[in-house]
């Protein structure tokens, strides 16, 4: 036994940090938080990297730990420092990401008196953390911030901020890293098979004969995969997946059905509508998935597997709650019914193939179909992107971040993701500007597989100051920018909805390849078709960043599309006589 | 509907913030608050009152849950608990008020008709202390203003609630009554049993977004 050292604040912070097992920590220096700066030489396990904007940092803890699965580590100092890691925490709490937040604090004898650069930044991130500290004494930072890695981690995921005063990172405690373990605990009983609710979902499924499992995040999350898979191969169910659940279940598996919600497949959204049975596994029916929820899957019934009891009837009513871990509630739901598998199995073959065959029309709309025309779609990009990766074999070595508009929407159908934690997006909050500093974070994270950034001219001008970064810390991050000089999105609505009024929604845009160049990135521009495959195998291979503007049809919208207070089968499909599709005819 | 929740809520600073936070999160007004210490050490009890619609409980239930600071949470009815409220009322009872000087007498007796207790007499008021039901501090109040008292201040604590009988959740059986004997890997929600009659009807839930 050796004897436990006393340590300053600051050390106490990296040592504790260290034992979490945190290798990088994303971060910007300043006046409260210098100690905590000063004491980071003595650690050189943990690699710090110095971001351009402190909102960049919430990002790349954020991606850093999507793609790795372990708790994402940022820093910033006290007052702006802290506020701009506002957005961030938000983009976390919303997608239930593991991140803990370190900020910098004046001094607590002058907490409450406006003091330079001081803010209640516990009082602001109060609703977008599940649970923050303030720290004034050094002896308390080793079990809060441990405290705070098990918030973080346990139950449904989620950011917390740990703010510490500046004499806290002054003063000096002894540490002790064992006695410092907070205590376990679960956040819900085990669900046993004698429970009414497990008795009741089991006479459902067996109830059931168009049944349609929803793949959330909560399957990656509670690392359900294998479990759910063999859930629905053995009882033949079909899958379909919100966007965070994309690659939770193979793109390529017979079973997976695709995307549902507001720009989901129409098969998939049909599917829905008419099952008469859903099991939710580690979804929240999102107002994103649902459309109007009058009209939502009205002829079935609902088992809700979640592990946060408050999501439970909030939108849609459950007939059967199981509150607990989705694997673990699998793993005790299937074995109760191996008996009756036969039996329900030539249903639901009967099932899928009606759904199967309504997929038909669907393909003829997809201008993903069309032959190249001359002109560049942002589908074509990330299609060829999708097909580039998998002749190359990288596929499941792929990690796409996406920024927030019809470039992500449009990534999501036609990217194909076979892995787990292979989509880095903001789906909940909807942040633009996550993806360039996403990206960074899952780079460090996964520093052998392919990054690839797929970001709109802008959402990439939002965060671009973080190309210095990617430079600084030599990351071959790839960057896809799909350019049609709108906010694509915007213009979207506002064509559908606004009577054409592109109101703001046009952007100018730098020289994206100049920008590229003046921080020594290598970039081009691509407006071919044929030159997309060559270009984006040539960064890909290249080993440094690259990044690569895709002038793509300004004006190409999303689809299929529902409108807002619409049902989910009332979809808006591509027009028949959309413009692009006769332009194309035309040529 | 008027809901009382029971909460117990680690003794922190901030605690009370993020509890009130949650109600103004979920935009639904607190009527009443209440708190204090409680049986365990470490732990506050609150008595919230509020108004919300029938099938809100679970979802306020669960929400108080998903705060860390949360270590019980209950929702008690008027038929199963025991419901009291303290108040205060000051008086006017002067030789100039309305009753003259034989306001302090009448006032005695109401006191002793609403067993409430007469806890300060000065030259030109009178205090009353009261414990009871909401409904009977009202009463007393509706007596005092109809008689024509002027009542001068009315100092409220809100609603505490217990149930009666020995009740424990399973929670609580896992924590055990003293704050030392937590044992450790307990649950700490029982949020478990769904109340079916808590469950929202379809046609009030929300049908539209943005």
């Amino acid at each position: 036994m050796s004897t436990h050292p006393t340590l300053t604040g600051s050390e106490i912070l990296w040592a504790t940090l260290a034992g979490e097992g945190t290798t990088t920590v994303f971060g910007y220096p300043g006046g409260a938080i210098l100690p905590i700066y000063d004491a980071l030489r003595k650690f050189p396990s943990i690699h710090h990297v110095l971001v351009r904007h402190e909102q960049g940092a919430s990002h790349m803890a954020d991606g850093y730990a999507r793609a790795s699965g372990k708790v994402g580590v940022c820093m910033a100092t006290s007052g702006p420092g802290a506020t701009n890691l506002v957005t961030g925490l938000a983009t976390a709490m919303l997608d239930s990401i593991p991140m803990v937040a370190i900020t910098g604090q004046v001094s607590s004898k002058v907490l409450g008196s406006d003091a330079f650069q001081e803010v209640d930044i516990t009082g602001i991130t109060l609703p977008i953390t599940k649970h923050n500290f303030l720290v004034t004494k050094a002896e308390d930072i080793a079990p809060t911030v441990r405290l705070a890695f098990q918030i973080a981690r346990s139950g449904r995921p989620g950011p917390v901020l740990v703010d510490i005063t500046k004499d806290a990172q002054q003063a000096s405690a002894v540490f002790d890293f064992d006695m410092s373990k907070p205590k376990p605990y679960r956040p819900h009983p085990m669900l046993s098979a004698e429970d009414t609710s497990i008795r009741e979902a089991l006479a459902l499924v067996k109830a059931a004969k168009r049944p349609v499992i929803l793949a959330g995040h909560g399957i990656v999350e509670s690392g359900a995969q294998r479990e759910v898979i063999q859930f629905a191969e053995t009882l033949q169910i079909p899958i379909a997946s919100t966007l965070l659940g994309l690659g939770a279940i193979p793109a390529a598996h017979p079973l997976q059905l695709g995307m549902m919600g507001m720009h989901g497949e129409s098969w998939v959204n049909n599917a829905i509508q008419q099952a008469d049975l859903l099991l939710a596994f580690g979804m929240r029916f999102d107002d994103r998935v649902t459309g109007n929820l009058a009209h939502y899957s009205p002829n079935s019934k609902k088992i809700h597997v979640e592990i946060d009891p408050s999501e439970v009837n909030k939108n849609v009513r459950a007939d059967v709650a199981l509150i607990g871990d989705l694997k673990e509630v699998l793993n005790l739901l299937f074995p109760l019914m191996t008996a009756e598998i036969g039996e329900l199995k030539a249903d639901h073959i009967a099932w899928i193939k009606e759904i199967n065959a309504s997929k038909g029309t669907a393909a003829v709309r997809d201008i993903i179909n069309l032959p190249d025309n001359g002109h560049l779609y942002a589908a074509h990009v990330i299609h060829d992107i999708w097909r580039e990766a998998q002749a190359a074999g990288r596929l499941e070595q792929t990690i796409i971040v996406t920024d927030v508009g019809q470039h992500q929407m449009w990534e999501a159908q036609y990217f194909k993701h076979e892995a787990p934690r292979s989509l880095v997006t903001s789906g909940g909050l909807g942040t633009m500007g996550f993806a360039l500093p996403a990206a960074i974070g899952a780079q460090m994270a996964c520093p052998e597989k392919d990054v690839w950034v797929i970001a709109g001219d802008g959402g990439f001008q939002m965060t671009a100051s973080e190309l210095s970064t990617i430079v600084q810390e030599q990351l071959p991050i790839n960057v896809a920018v799909i350019n049609n000089g709108f906010l694509g999105m915007v213009r979207q609505w506002q064509e559908t909805f606004y009577d054409k009024n592109y109101s703001a929604s046009p952007i100018l845009s730098p020289d994206f390849v100049m920008l590229a160049n003046a921080h020594g990135i290598d970039a081009t521009n691509v407006s071919q078709r044929a030159d997309v495959t060559p270009t984006v195998t040539k960064a890909r291979t290249s080993g440094k960043p690259f990044l690569i503007n895709f002038a793509v049809e300004k004006e190409d919208g999303v689809y299929p599309m529902i409108a807002p207070g619409a049902a989910l089968h009332e979809m808006v499909r591509r027009p028949v006589h959309d413009p692009l599709l006769e332009t194309a005819e035309d040529e | 509907m008027l809901h009382t929740f029971v909460a117990l809520v680690d003794d922190k600073p901030g605690v009370l913030t993020r509890v009130a936070s949650l109600f103004r999160r979920l935009s639904i007004n607190i009527v009443s608050l209440t708190v204090g210490e409680s049986e365990r050490s470490d732990a506050s009890r609150m008595t919230i009152v509020c108004e919300a619609p029938e099938n809100a409980a679970h979802r306020i239930r669960a929400s108080l849950y998903k705060l860390e600071t949360t270590i019980h949470v209950d929702e008690v009815n008027r038929a199963e608990a025991v419901v009291r409220e303290l108040c205060l009322i000051k008086v006017a009872a002067g030789p100039q008020h309305p009753h003259g000087v034989h306001s302090r007498s009448q006032i005695f007796e109401l006191a002793t008709v609403f067993r409430a207790r007469i806890v300060d007499l000065a030259p030109e008021s009178v205090m009353l202390e009261m414990t009871g039901s909401a409904s009977k501090i009202e009463g007393l109040l509706q007596v005092l203003r109809e008689t024509g008292y002027d009542v001068l201040e009315v100092s409220r604590t809100g609603r505490m609630a217990m149930r009666r009988g020995l009740h424990t959740s399973r929670v609580l059986k896992a924590l055990g009554t003293k704050a030392d004997s937590s044992p450790l890997n307990e649950p700490t929600t029982d949020i478990l049993d769904l109340d079916p009659d808590a469950l929202p009807e379809d046609d009030k839930l929300p049908t539209e977004f943005d």
